[in-house]
């Protein structure tokens, strides 16, 4: 065993740190948080021209990374610092499905992404699938050689500026089934294609997404006729392994913050670190922080691996929990400072908890790990 | 032994209900329920209507103009307000300043402030905790200056809540720097109009302006505003505290809490069925029904204690505690409930007059979550609490 990360991850990890730590700060942040965009163009030029992105990506994808703890390394400075900036989207959802699924002309689009000049989202959720993968509604039809789409898609994230929605849409079966899912790269300019965008409570900007008789040529399909449920699980499973390794990131600095504060803050003639009550509940936060830190290695260690998707709800779920701990006893340890929007804690316990509504809350992973382990 | 109200409190529980049916708008409900603003108007048109029926200061004596309801008679009130979404009555004036005013204010202070709390002429705030001064509140800094007929003051004032509507404010300042920390204290009546005073918005993390900063240069008030001795401010101000913790269990609010959750998860489906036959959820859900049910009944043991007499020590804090853990669990439930829906940020601005986004419960549960963190910080944080409890019950 080895639990030291190569030397290109590591050196990846110190860049990566010191560049947020100069550049992100909490006062820059919250200028992007309330922009127009949502998140900085210029921020991600300069963080795709220090590999965040390439990262993401194999080799034979033009990227030098693409494995768990790459994602695992890049996600947690990002969560560390509270990026905002829609890697998740572009990079691991909307790439890693072209990558996977696309034929040659389609995955010429990658080095575009990688370069950081174009944006994609996966337009998969619908408003009532709430974390069900399998659940689509939006329907597909052929028509001559064209294919024609209808239906609605729900929290869309970073719709606005992706210049491709990478839409599931059911080609055959009922609601529920695995099989008959189709997975189409829709131009956001297509005719048919309306998007209303609004900004999310922990920073960055969604859309709900209408697809009106969206009528494609066939080139424009991603992957097989009606098997798209198994990438879109691959690609649901990289994003896991990122949002867990984001969240951890931000626990971490959330229990930074809370000590620097606890030996700083000053109340009845003493550093309010220095009562024993307070003292025991910031140790249980360090113990909870390494356990969610081994289950973002278990998560990442076996994406490749056959027992990912337990490994993964295992994952999630410890994350779900350590991080709602975290970011309450953060919050209430600081007292009202923590509670403005100003201080940087506010942002970095809403990317904690946030994080519960994006692929399941704790509830969810704890009966898919029931499920799969029983299966 | 007996769980039951009497014939007299079932009356009155009917006759609540029938006059919050009749008199409460429903987009006033509907506001308070979507946990949206209701603007400075709002809060003085229902407080008006309060007053018409004689039921806004339900707990002043009436020689103030007070209802002089009992203990039961107010929990029944509150409790029904917040199943009807009634807003909450703004306690700064009416359950904090009015006692004080009632027990320790001299007659020209009492004839000329309480019937302008009771006609919305005044609107309070509270001027007590400072930058350097939260939990441990007599380490207040703010000074006030004897010079002739007035006290100067300057020092800054922070987390006051809706000070932007005020334009009154009583206020801790130290008038002995030299006296041990509780006893140079004093209490002073404050108008916000007086030239030197700076009202600035705090922004909370849920993007509400809510509370602010209240910074004093040089601001002159009149000695007459001094309520009570000089330097006995801190006996006033712990009274005031004992009343700011009536209805602390907020057992109304969790009702109505749970209600909500529960309807959601009605119409929320996971895997194809409702939500509320999840297993999970609807564990969860049970194991909150049950504390509550638990500490309806502590609230309504202490409450009729009270009732009888006996003023309610440390048992309010237990209540605080308890009380606001249950209701930031019934906000966590909530949150979770709506699934991705609880991601975008349902502004006012953005909602307006358009559609929500998602389902219309959804938009303000993941702020309100966040939001009703300050329960267990303001107030006294549940830290504090429990170090009262544990002083007074072990003996310390």
């Amino acid at each position: 065993m080895d639990f030291n990360l190569t030397e290109e991850r590591r050196m990846l990890q110190e860049t990566l740190r010191r560049y947020l730590t100069d550049r992100y700060t909490t006062e820059m942040r919250n200028g992007i948080i309330d922009s127009e965009a949502g998140f900085s163009a210029e921020i991600w030029t300069e963080l795709a021209e220090l590999g965040v992105i390439g990262a993401l990506f194999s080799e034979g994808d033009g990227g030098f990374g693409g494995a768990g703890f790459d994602i695992a390394t890049v996600f947690g400075e990002l969560g560390r610092a509270g990026v905002v900036e829609p890697f998740l989207d572009t990079a691991v959802l909307g790439g890693g499905l072209v990558a996977a699924l696309g034929d040659d002309g389609q995955k010429a689009l990658l080095g575009d992404v990688i370069a950081g000049g174009l944006h994609l989202a996966l337009a998969h959720g619908e408003p009532a699938s709430r974390y069900d993968l399998s659940r689509v509604e939006t329907s597909m039809r052929g028509d001559g050689g064209d294919v024609v789409l209808n239906g609605r898609k729900a929290v869309v994230i970073n719709a606005e500026a992706a210049g491709y929605l990478i839409v599931s849409a059911r080609e055959s079966g009922g609601f529920f089934d695995l099989d008959g899912i189709s997975l189409f790269l829709v131009p956001v300019g297509t005719k048919g294609v309306t998007r209303r965008g609004y900004p999310m409570l922990a920073g960055g900007r969604a859309a709900e997404v209408v697809l009106d008789e969206v009528r494609l040529p066939g080139a424009a399909r991603l992957g097989e006729a009606g098997k798209g449920f198994a990438p879109l699980m691959d690609a649901v499973a990289a994003a896991n392994v990122a949002l867990a390794a984001e969240t951890v990131g931000a626990m971490e600095s959330a229990v930074e913050l809370t000590r620097e504060y606890l030996m700083t803050r000053k109340q009845f003639g003493r550093p309010i670190g220095t009562f024993q009550a307070l003292q025991h509940r910031f140790a249980d936060l360090l113990i909870e922080l390494e356990q969610a830190r081994s289950a973002v290695i278990n998560a990442a260690g076996h994406l490749e691996a056959r027992d990912r998707d337990r490994q993964i709800a295992a994952a999630r779920n410890l994350i779900a929990r350590a991080g709602r701990l975290v970011a309450e006893e953060a919050i209430q340890m600081h007292g009202g400072i923590a509670m403005t929007q100003e201080y940087e804690l506010a942002h970095i316990a809403k990317r904690i908890v946030m994080a519960d509504h994006r692929f399941g809350d704790a509830d969810y992973h704890l009966e898919r790990f029931i499920a799969l382990s029983a299966a | 032994m007996d769980l039951s109200y009497t014939d007299e409190e079932k009356a009155f529980r009917e006759e609540v209900r029938a006059f919050l049916a009749e008199k409460l708008p429903k987009e006033v409900s509907d506001k308070v329920r979507a946990g949206v603003s209701l603007g400075k108007e709002g809060h003085d048109d229902w407080h008006a209507t309060l007053n018409e029926k004689g039921w806004l200061a339900f707990s002043w004596p009436r020689e103030f103009g007070g209802a002089e309801w009992n203990a039961v008679q107010r929990h029944i009130f509150e409790e029904e307000c917040a199943l009807a979404y009634a807003p909450r009555i703004v306690p700064f004036g009416l359950s904090m300043l009015g006692p004080v005013l009632q027990k320790f204010g001299s007659k020209a202070q009492q004839d000329y402030f309480l019937p302008r709390i009771l006609n919305g002429a005044h609107w309070w705030c509270q001027g007590y905790s400072e930058p350097g001064a939260g939990s441990d509140l007599a380490s207040l800094k703010t000074r006030a200056v004897r010079d002739g007929d007035h006290y100067v003051v300057n020092g800054q004032k922070t987390w006051t809540t809706l000070g932007q509507y005020a334009n009154w404010i009583f206020c801790l300042v130290r008038t002995d720097p030299e006296a041990k920390q509780q006893e140079g204290i004093s209490f002073l009546l404050i108008d916000m109009e007086t030239p030197g005073i700076e009202v600035r918005p705090i922004v909370l993390l849920d993007g509400t302006p809510e509370v602010n900063e209240v910074f004093f240069d040089n601001v002159r008030v009149p000695v007459e505003n001094l309520v009570g001795e000089e330097n006995k401010g801190w006996t006033y101000a712990k009274y005031l505290l004992t009343h700011e913790r009536t209805n602390i269990a907020g057992v109304g609010f969790s009702q109505a809490g749970l209600d909500a959750v529960k309807r959601i998860a009605r119409i929320e489906s996971a895997g194809g069925r409702p939500l509320i036959e999840n297993p999970h959820f609807a564990a969860r859900l049970a194991q909150i029904e049950i504390d509550l049910m638990a500490m309806a009944t502590t609230n309504m043991r202490i409450v009729s204690q009270a009732s009888a007499g006996q003023a309610p020590g440390v048992e309010s804090s237990m209540l605080k505690v308890k009380g606001t853990i249950i209701r930031q669990e019934i906000n966590d439930l909530t949150r979770r409930a709506v699934g991705p829906y609880a991601m975008p940020f349902a502004s006012e601005a953005i909602e307006g007059d358009n559609d929500p986004i998602g389902p219309d419960y959804a938009g303000p549960v993941a702020a309100q979550y966040f939001n009703n963190r300050k329960l267990s910080i303001f107030g006294g944080s549940n830290e504090i609490q429990r170090g009262i409890i544990a002083k007074v019950k072990m003996g310390g």
